[in-house]
């Protein structure tokens, strides 16, 4: 079995990749998806640490981040959504007045 | 200890071309291919609960309303030149200031003996036993260790998440809504 830092070395490594995902990429669907990587490198983390500890609580924080990214997941799609219906585009850059 | 590297690889390799591939179906399934090798390295953590969550939930429910919106918002297109300048240099700049504050965290040695190792495999289970019953019973299986957890120390946290995840439902149906009067 690998050593633990070894576990949270890839998480690190994706969590980076994640954020300059979120960074460099113009559509925000590749964004979103930049952001779930974010939130598995942690849970992957989470993962570790339980498995380190001998805790349940880490598996169940697990549970609770993926539970809350399929809500998050849900409303931002909603809204990039109707972005695209008013403004015909979901460009982030094309983005920049607060008006609907 | 290869099936760890082999797993990191490809789930490094696949976030990587997710960030870079032109087309979007293509990412969402780099992303895919990412969620397996994750559900895989959580088999090897003992979490088989979180391994079947991950391909259920990910995998099957998440991506495949990515995928549909994709198809629904015409892909394809191509992205504009950076706004900012030198966004992307800066953006790569960043992540790797990122990474070496990672890295140096976890060279600390403080950090690495308050870690340790893996002890040996599931002792925890026979913990959550004890604290339910009192008594050694019948061993039981990750799903229900997570279960006993979650429905006992964790259940206003969870009742909590089940409102949040109604709440998303009602918000994605007022936004998605054709007109609101």
């Amino acid at each position: 079995m690998a050593p633990l830092s070894y576990y949270f070395i890839l998480s690190a490594l994706l969590f980076t990749v994640g954020t300059v995902g979120v960074l460099i990429r113009k559509n925000p669907l590749i964004v979103f998806m930049s952001i779930e990587l974010m939130l598995n490198a942690a849970n992957l983390s989470f993962a570790s640490f339980a498995r380190a500890q001998n805790l349940m609580a880490g598996q169940v924080i697990a549970f609770f981040v993926i539970a809350i990214a399929a809500a998050e997941v849900v409303v931002g799609l909603a809204i990039i959504l109707s972005i695209y219906r008013t403004r015909q585009s979901v460009d982030v850059d094309d983005l920049n007045v607060l008006k609907g | 200890m290869v099936l760890f590297l082999l797993l990191a690889i490809v789930s490094v390799a696949a976030s990587i071309a997710m960030i870079t591939a032109r087309n979007s179906i293509h990412s969402a399934l780099f992303l895919v291919v990412n969620f397996f090798c994750l559900s895989v390295l959580y088999l090897t953590l003992n979490a088989e609960f979180l391994a079947a969550v991950q391909i259920v939930v990910y995998a099957g429910a998440i991506m495949v309303l990515f995928l549909f919106v994709i198809t629904l918002l015409n892909p394809g297109r191509e992205e504009s030149s950076d706004r900012l300048t030198g966004q992307r240099p800066i953006a790569f700049a960043l992540g790797l200031a990122l990474l070496a504050e990672i890295a140096l965290l976890l060279s600390q040695s403080s950090l690495r003996e308050r870690l340790g190792t893996f002890p040996p495999a599931a002792p925890f289970l026979e913990q959550v036993q004890s604290k339910i019953s009192g008594q050694p019973t019948a061993p039981v299986g990750n799903v229900q260790a997570v279960g006993i957890e979650l429905f006992t120390t964790y259940l206003l946290p969870f009742e909590i998440v089940s409102l949040v995840l109604l709440l998303a439902v009602i918000g994605a149906v007022v936004l998605a809504k054709r007109q609101l009067r």
